[in-house]
């Protein structure tokens, strides 16, 4: 079996953002770039199925749709553990643009999983996953939080509102997954950082798509008012807060 | 033209983040001049569609069928599509939840509609079409154009008031149409926490970090989210460490939620915290460091050691509620 492992590459999480041009445009100064961390957590588990000989994968593939500025970010799963790349040469302009890019990659040369994020970190769309399932006809479970592979059945366990579910998918299929798929992203060791840098990243130019979406201006939230302290001494004084003035208890 | 409006179904029942879907999708058919229409699929309790005419909406279609077993999202979105284009919906609309998450890009697809996710507020323009979202983990706002003649938008949970405009509904069954691919994953097994607040569903939550040092101090802090009917949430670190279940992990790689209050104590504010709960209408803090980060996102704060604040907190409600 093959495993593909849809990569975003975004902001590392801590930034602070600020945007430039009349706040038409995020300010890329300074800002460290790294694997979505729900991607990061896919490929790890991805990787651990391949290292278990009894479930059967021979591949892990990782999938991204940037420019060469993102290579370093491909190279790093690479260094990881994933055994190949695929970067599709353009700008992710919307979710749909980038989910049409990598539906023509993938009717190409089909996966038996597909793995991709419940949501970018930056621009948080919740939405490539369901997309390219749609875009290849494929079914698609959502929030995923386990994914194993017993018998050469795919098992998975979804989060459902107030509940989990364990779901078996038949064939080729793409998980949308969250917390819980793996529990530490694996981290690069000395000897995947050197292969890496031998392993193929193959450059795919991408397909005419026109985006459905633009994204027009950006603006931070508003300051919160000062924070009021209550006395420690006697905190049963919060209680008379959030009763009287602020009204919600 | 029409807003067609998803209505998740509960085992028949309906739930809040419905009625504020729906409140939202009449004023949205309001700006558009058109009606609102809802779809919901499955068996619905008798009485239930009463609460949906409560937020303005007149008409809604249902489709039950035995074949409906499982949430199966090719099948579902085969649905919303077929209604869509048979009602002429130019606005399609979802919650942004787990449900809501997995099938709005699917339709979007289908019905070549550009999807506005996670969007807090009306459009601020109609044409072209304009909805504001939330960007960044809650760091920043977007405004985001969506040019296909159809649009595809979730609405945030917990940013969009209930309006009341009660409606005579009428429900109309609409067949079945074939789905001829038929369900291809299968459901093993269900599980549902029953008599416990839904942390995605509570208006209050009371969320424990590092500095409660241990699962064996969780206690003042569960009997304080009893007594003020609150969900339990806890820092990523807590569940890492097998303090508190998974479930109850809130922030960007954990649950986001919308409170209308959340109490943080001995969480320090980290930013991908902060992601998960920011957008809660207040936020408390407990917490020995007067410099915690959290203390800049709180409205109210107590400086001090959560093992001796909770259980004062807990007397005072006590009292406050004469129990
Ligand atoms: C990619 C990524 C994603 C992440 N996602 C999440 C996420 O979704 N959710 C999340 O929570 N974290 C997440 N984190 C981790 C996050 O960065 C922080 O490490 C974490 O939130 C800290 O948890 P904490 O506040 O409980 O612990 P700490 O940071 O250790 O803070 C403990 C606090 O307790 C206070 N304290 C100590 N003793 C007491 C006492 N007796 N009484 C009262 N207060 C006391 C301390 O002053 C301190 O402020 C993520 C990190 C990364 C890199
Ligand atoms: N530019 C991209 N290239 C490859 N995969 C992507 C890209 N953007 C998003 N994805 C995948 O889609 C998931 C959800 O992203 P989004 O819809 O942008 O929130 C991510 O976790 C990735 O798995």
């Amino acid at each position: 079996m093959k495993i593909l492992v849809c990569l975003s590459h975004v902001p590392d999480t801590t930034t602070r953002v600020k945007f430039a041009d009349q706040n038409t445009k995020l300010d890329s100064t300074g800002i460290q770039w790294v694997i979505n961390p729900w991607d990061e957590l896919s490929l790890t588990r991805a990787l651990e199925l391949k290292d278990d000989p009894s479930c059967g994968i021979d591949k892990v593939t990782v999938a991204h749709v940037g420019l060469a500025a993102t290579e370093p970010t491909i190279r790093k799963a690479l260094a990881i553990g994933a055994d190949d790349a695929i970067r599709i040469n353009a700008a992710p302009a919307d979710a749909y643009y980038v989910a049409a890019q990598l539906a023509t990659v993938i009717k190409n040369d089909p996966y038996d999983i597909i793995l991709c994020g419940i949501e970018s970190s930056d621009y948080n769309g919740s939405a490539v996953g369901g997309m390219l399932a749609e875009f290849l006809n494929l079914p698609s479970i959502s929030s995923v939080s386990s994914v194993a592979i017993q018998n050469g059945k795919v098992i998975v366990n979804r989060e459902i509102d107030g509940g989990k579910e364990v779901v078996v998918a038949p064939g080729p299929f793409i998980a949308i997954v969250q917390k819980g798929i793996a529990r530490e992203p694996r981290i690069a060791a000395m000897r995947g950082i050197m292969m890496a840098r031998t392993k193929p990243l193959k450059v795919v130019e991408p397909i005419d798509c026109e985006p459905l979406t633009e994204w027009l201006s950006y603006d931070l939230p508003k300051p919160r008012a000062a924070c009021k302290f209550v006395d420690p001494e006697n905190p049963g004084q919060l209680i008379g807060l959030l009763q009287n003035e602020a009204k919600i208890i | 033209m029409s807003v067609l409006i998803f209505i998740e179904n509960w085992d028949g029942k309906f739930k809040k983040i419905s009625f504020e879907l729906a409140s939202y999708g009449s004023k949205v058919a309001e700006m558009l001049r058109t009606d609102p229409v809802a779809l919901t699929i499955g068996n619905v309790a008798p009485g239930e569609v009463d609460r949906i005419g409560k937020y303005g909406i007149g008409r809604v279609i249902n489709i039950q069928n035995n074949a409906i077993h499982s949430f199966d999202s090719q099948l579902y979105s085969f649905l919303i599509d077929h209604v869509a284009r048979k009602e002429k919906a130019t606005v399609v609309l979802f919650s942004n939840n787990n449900t809501g998450k997995s099938l709005a890009p699917r339709v979007s697809v289908r019905l070549h509609a550009g999807l506005g996710a996670g969007v807090n507020q009306l459009p601020s323009g109609l044409e072209p079409f304009i909805v504001h979202k939330k960007v960044f983990s809650g760091n920043a706002f977007a405004q985001v154009m969506i040019k296909s003649p159809v649009k595809v938008l979730t609405l945030a949970q917990n940013s969009f008031d209930l309006i009341e405009n009660p409606k005579e509904v009428v429900m109309e069954s609409l067949p079945m149409p074939a789905f001829e691919q038929g369900i291809k994953t299968e459901v093993l097994e269900t599980q549902k926490q029953t008599g416990k607040i839904l942390l995605t569903d509570a208006e209050i939550v009371i969320s424990g970090g590092r500095g409660m040092k241990s699962s064996a101090n969780w206690g003042p802090l569960v009997e304080l989210a009893d007594l003020l009917g609150a969900a339990t949430a806890c820092s990523r670190p807590v569940s890492d460490e097998g303090w508190r279940p998974h479930e109850e992990h809130t922030g960007q790689t954990g649950k986001i939620i919308a409170p209308n209050l959340y109490i943080a104590v001995g969480i320090s504010g980290a930013t991908q915290h902060l992601a998960g709960v920011s957008s809660s209408k207040y936020i408390v803090a407990i917490n020995t460091d007067k410099d915690a980060p959290i203390f800049s996102a709180a409205q109210y704060g107590i400086i001090g050691d959560a093992g001796k604040i909770l259980p004062k907190l807990v007397e005072e409600v006590r009292q406050v509620k004469g129990k």
